[in-house]
């Protein structure tokens, strides 16, 4: 078995030939579809006409595009130079994983530019910019509102509840799309460059779209694959997209393109925020001067216009929109006008954090739970304690004393515990040989990462740099120091919505999987092969695409199970609009997913229980529940037991589900810690170290359940 | 011992089995209406049918090539089995000899050993990636299926420890000491009469370490380096960006990435029934 290691080691590592290599010049992307196909195009072209180079594009999920570039280009494995939105460029620049460059701006546009700022520096050359416009059929619509007056006088007309028409439909519920209507009231995210969410402005633009949602004029819900189906469909005759669209528009279909209206009661256009993309040369790049000059090469003008005539890229050079099929081309000309009336995305930290606390409050104002004021309010409440200051530094040396002692003791523990168990243990000497494998192994890759990944919980992160804050995250987290206790974002509430979650679904599973098992031994039941085997697929299926389909399934208004309810004569549910109708939708498709695994382990626990005890208790006149619970139950206990405990701690942290089917709505409440932790990590500030000590107490929590567990059990189960 | 079941019994059961059967189909119905209409339709109509149904998803997601025109997909499944076949056989070899410690002998610590490979399970994984990296990286087993193969072996591994030492704890000990009074060695006993006589719970164990590797995406995009080296979740991962999913090529994907684990169920079930044991005791 341990031979199969280097074999394997040895097949990735193919021998070269001896000729002079070409220096190779990796590029990472996250371009799908056409963008990425005229970005190969352009990057072979460069590598034809340099024989010295090799370059090699990589295209990467664009989920794990970014913990991808971050752990690897510290360790001098990340990439010569890389194509990314330039959002992150603080925490880069910061972390050492991008150099300055310096360019010649005057050929770029002007948002662009401002896009690649940081610091009074320029830290990769723009490429594009990718902002949201105004789509309409024109069988539908003469000619693009130019006001949003008319833009709802169209609107109305359209709109025919009966066919299920729309004459507007866009996602009305993400702060991204509504950003551009914030812009178009005079408000915004910041006010000199502090957060300012609860402004006059801000509250104007979300009656301004609340009006659309009370007056029915947009569909609910709406996802952009929904936004897009309607669309094409002909059921939405305006939809609010951007570039990304119009790959997945029906090629039959006819569309235009026109700028965003101006606000009727503003005087002033609907500003949509511009994302630039950029190439960024790596602080590590072993040719930095190759890598730039590649990075100028995809800027230049012959390069943009192939990345713009067949990636359909709105490009940032400008020289390239005098070129005749640009100049003429209706769609990415009224994209570039766009951007010349958009905001530039702000690139401080406090803006990736935004997003959450201003979806939020989306949601809340849409759904009607609360007013534009009220929701502007809270959401500004929620972003202060997000990008509240980290803990102080503290004086890391008592920490090491205590650490050292802790350690010297459990060594003086452990030694003390060999000494005596020292003949026991030179007896059993070859049962130590049978188990060092796996021991070795999971200790080096389970236990020294985790121990190093919760050693990070002792430390606040901010910009790449951390410092040493001691148990300061604990602290506020059991204290709930930054949410008050009742708030679904407080340590106890997510964990009080945890247990009830893991709860539930083992008692769920444990009841489907049991009742299904009995039913499926009775040698009468026909075709009981293909019944087992057809129950246990949602096993087999990865449960990220499963619990997409399940998300999709509980939609408003277009989803299935709304349709069965409906044709049932109920009334249909808003399933995100409340916890419990959430929380029921998560649990609905985790118990789908869940519950084969208790069927088949229930299966096998049953093929040893032999019949004749049920059949003598039959005779005896006991029912078939009395025959379950007092026979039955009882002989499958040993086997279940450890099923439910090794279950529950799967569902303890089932992150898919939460984080797909509800994502946390409504505000949050659904979340349990393990998403919450993710959330910390990711979407606020990227504080590692407060979701490191999320992790740790998610940890302590199910090690005090097991511990539990193995005493109610009586005996030790696990 | 053969009962008399009632009529009404008899078609409540299997009109019960087939509702049951259908509503939970009916997800899985709805992956292959979306790999199969053609163009991007999500979840709208109660009854997942596609109306024309085309093969044009599948056609593109078979036939994506690298930049240079070679072909990826096959490459690509190649290294999905490549890694999954080797995080099976390194999960049931490390589970299989440690499970039998702890199911045979009672040495000093074993309790405490069966405890910590619980406690693994518990640890979440999103804050293990980083570090993961670096001791990998250091390990030089960055960018190579070994490696990849080992971390996901030790994520199955308790699971599989567990489930072959309640299967083991089920098995006789008499034929293991005539063996042995034999003169068989402990090696040889375990080798050749117990694990032959525990072909379902290491076929089980397999399968979990199988899947396990099978669908994980997070830490292969992570690791791998280059294209050609990507496992399919990597792929299917890929169809999902951050202003738009391509959902039918995802929902192609899916199927073509669970067919296999289907596959393998289905040749597998009567082992899945009895070699699950998920640690149990001896009753």
């Amino acid at each position: 078995m341990w031979l199969l290691l280097p074999a394997l080691t040895f097949a990735q590592s193919a021998p070269s030939a001896p000729r002079p290599e070409p220096v190779e010049i990796s590029l990472w992307h996250s371009y799908r579809g056409a963008e990425r196909d005229a970005l190969e195009q352009v990057l072979s072209d460069y590598d034809a006409a340099h024989p010295e180079l090799k370059i090699t594009p990589l295209a990467l999920p664009s989920e794990s595009f970014n913990t991808k570039l971050e752990a690897a280009a510290p360790r001098g494995n990340g990439p010569e130079l890389f194509i990314a939105a330039s959002e992150r460029i603080g925490s880069w620049s910061a972390s050492e994983i991008i150099a300055p460059v310096d360019f010649q701006a005057q050929d770029f546009h002007p948002v662009t530019v401002a896009g690649v700022q940081w610091q009074d520096q320029s830290w990769g050359i723009p490429l594009a910019s990718k902002c949201v416009a105004l789509f309409y059929d024109p069988l539908q619509v003469d000619q693009a509102p130019q006001t949003t007056d008319e833009l709802l006088q169209i609107a109305r007309g359209l709109r025919d509840p009966e066919s299920m028409h729309y004459g507007l439909a866009y996602e009305a519920a993400s702060a991204y799309f509504n950003a551009a209507w914030l812009h178009g009231f005079g408000g915004g995210i910041f006010k000199d460059g502090e957060p300012d969410l609860a402004s006059e402005e801000n509250a104007a633009a979300m009656s301004f779209v609340f009006s659309l949602i009370e007056n029915d004029l947009l569909p609910q819900e709406p996802t952009g694959a929904l936004v897009t189906q309607l669309f094409n469909s002909g059921q939405a005759a305006m939809v609010l997209s951007g570039p990304w669209m119009l790959g997945e528009i029906d090629p039959s279909k006819e569309f235009r393109v026109a700028p965003l209206p101006k606000i009727s009661a503003t005087g002033e256009p609907a500003a949509p925020y511009v994302t630039v993309e950029a190439t960024f040369v790596s602080a590590h790049a072993l040719h930095p001067e190759l890598a730039l000059a590649l990075a100028e090469h995809l800027a230049s003008p012959a390069a943009a216009r192939v990345r713009a005539v067949s990636g359909r890229q709105v490009v940032a050079t400008q020289s390239v929109w005098d070129a005749p099929e640009l100049a003429q081309d209706p769609i990415l000309s009224a994209f570039r006008t766009q951007a010349d009336r958009g905001v530039a995305m702000p690139l401080n930290p406090e803006m990736g954090a935004s997003w959450e606390p201003m979806a939020r409050a989306w949601r809340r104002v849409l759904r009607g739970a609360m007013t534009p004021e009220q929701a502007l309010n809270a959401a500004q409440t929620e972003l202060e304690i997000v990008i509240r200051p980290s803990p102080p530094e503290v004086d890391w040396r008592p920490y090491a004393v205590v650490l050292g002692l802790v350690l010297l003791v459990s060594l003086a523990w452990f030694i003390k515990a060999l000494f005596s168990a020292r003949t026991a243990i030179a007896k059993w000497r070859f049962a130590y040989a049978y188990i060092a494998p796996a021991a070795l192994a999971m200790g080096a890759l389970v236990l020294l990462p985790f121990i190093v990944g919760a050693g990070v919980s002792l430390f606040a992160h901010s910009d790449g740099s951390f410092t040493f804050v001691g148990i300061q995250h604990y602290l506020d987290i059991a204290l709930a120091r930054d949410w008050s206790i009742t708030a679904p974002q407080s340590f106890w509430f997510t964990l009080a919505v945890t247990v009830l979650w893991t709860v539930a679904n083992v008692l769920l599973h444990v009841g489907i999987g049991v009742g299904l098992a009995m039913l499926l031994r009775e040698p009468w039941v026909r075709l009981r092969g293909v019944f087992r085997v057809l129950l246990i697929l949602p096993w087999a299926i990865p449960n990220y695409i499963t619990a997409l389909i399940w998300k999709g399934m509980f939609h408003r208004q277009f989803g299935a199970i709304n349709g069965l309810l409906t044709a049932l004569g109920l009334e249909p549910v808003s399933w995100f609009g409340s916890f419990w109708t959430a929380f029921a939708a998560n649990l609905t498709t985790n118990t789908w997913l869940g519950f084969p695994f208790m069927m088949v382990v229930t299966l096998g626990a049953l093929q040893s229980i032999p019949r004749d005890l049920e059949a003598a208790a039959e005779v005896d006149g006991a029912n078939g529940w009395q025959r379950f619970r007092h026979i039955t139950l009882p002989l499958l206990k040993p086997a279940l037991l450890p099923a439910v405990i090794l279950g529950s701690v799967w569902t303890f942290n089932m992150f898919n589900v939460i984080y797909l089917v509800s994502g946390g709505e409504p505000d949050g409440s659904t979340e349990i810690l393990v998403s919450e932790a993710y959330r910390w990590a990711f979407t606020r500030q990227h504080q590692y170290g407060y979701a490191s000590a999320y992790a740790v107490m998610i940890f302590g929590v199910l090690l005090l359940y097991s511990r539990a567990m193995n005493r109610i059990a009586g005996k030790k189960v696990l | 011992m053969k009962r008399q079941v009632s009529v009404w019994r008899l078609v409540a059961t299997h009109l019960f089995l087939v509702v049951v059967t259908l509503a939970v189909l009916y997800p899985v119905l709805w992956v292959l209406d979306m790999a199969l209409t053609p163009g991007q339709a999500f979840a709208m109509d109660p009854i997942p049918w596609p109306s024309n149904p085309s093969l044009e998803h599948f056609e593109k997601v078979i036939s994506t090539t690298s930049s240079d025109g070679r072909w990826l997909f096959g490459r690509q499944l190649l290294n999905s089995l490549i890694v999954a076949g080797a995080t099976s056989i390194l999960g049931i070899g490390l589970a299989a000899t440690a499970g039998y410690a702890m199911s045979r002998w009672a040495f000093p610590g074993r309790d405490i050993g069966m405890g910590l490979f619980l406690v693994t399970q518990m640890f979440p994984g999103v804050v293990m990636a980083v570090p993961l990296y670096i001791l990998l990286d250091e390990l030089s087993l960055l960018d190579s299926m070994a490696g990849l193969a080992l971390v996901y072996a030790t994520t199955s591994v308790p699971f599989c420890t567990w489930n072959l030492k309640g299967y083991f704890d089920t098995l006789p000990l008499e034929l293991e000491e005539a063996a042995r009074m034999d003169g068989a060695s402990r090696w040889t006993t375990f080798w050749r009469i117990l694990l032959p006589l525990s072909k379902p719970a290491l076929v089980v164990t397999g399968l979990f370490s199988f899947m396990t590797a099978w669908n994980e995406f997070i830490l292969a995009a992570t690791f791998l380096g280059k294209e050609e080296a990507f496992t399919l979740p990597v792929v299917l991962n890929g169809y999902v960006g951050d202003f738009g999913t391509d959902w039918g090529s995802f929902a192609a994907a899916a199927i073509l990435v669970s067919l296999p684990v289907m596959g393998l169920f289905f040749a597998l079930q009567r082992q899945l029934v009895e070699g699950l044991t998920a640690g149990s005791v001896k009753g």
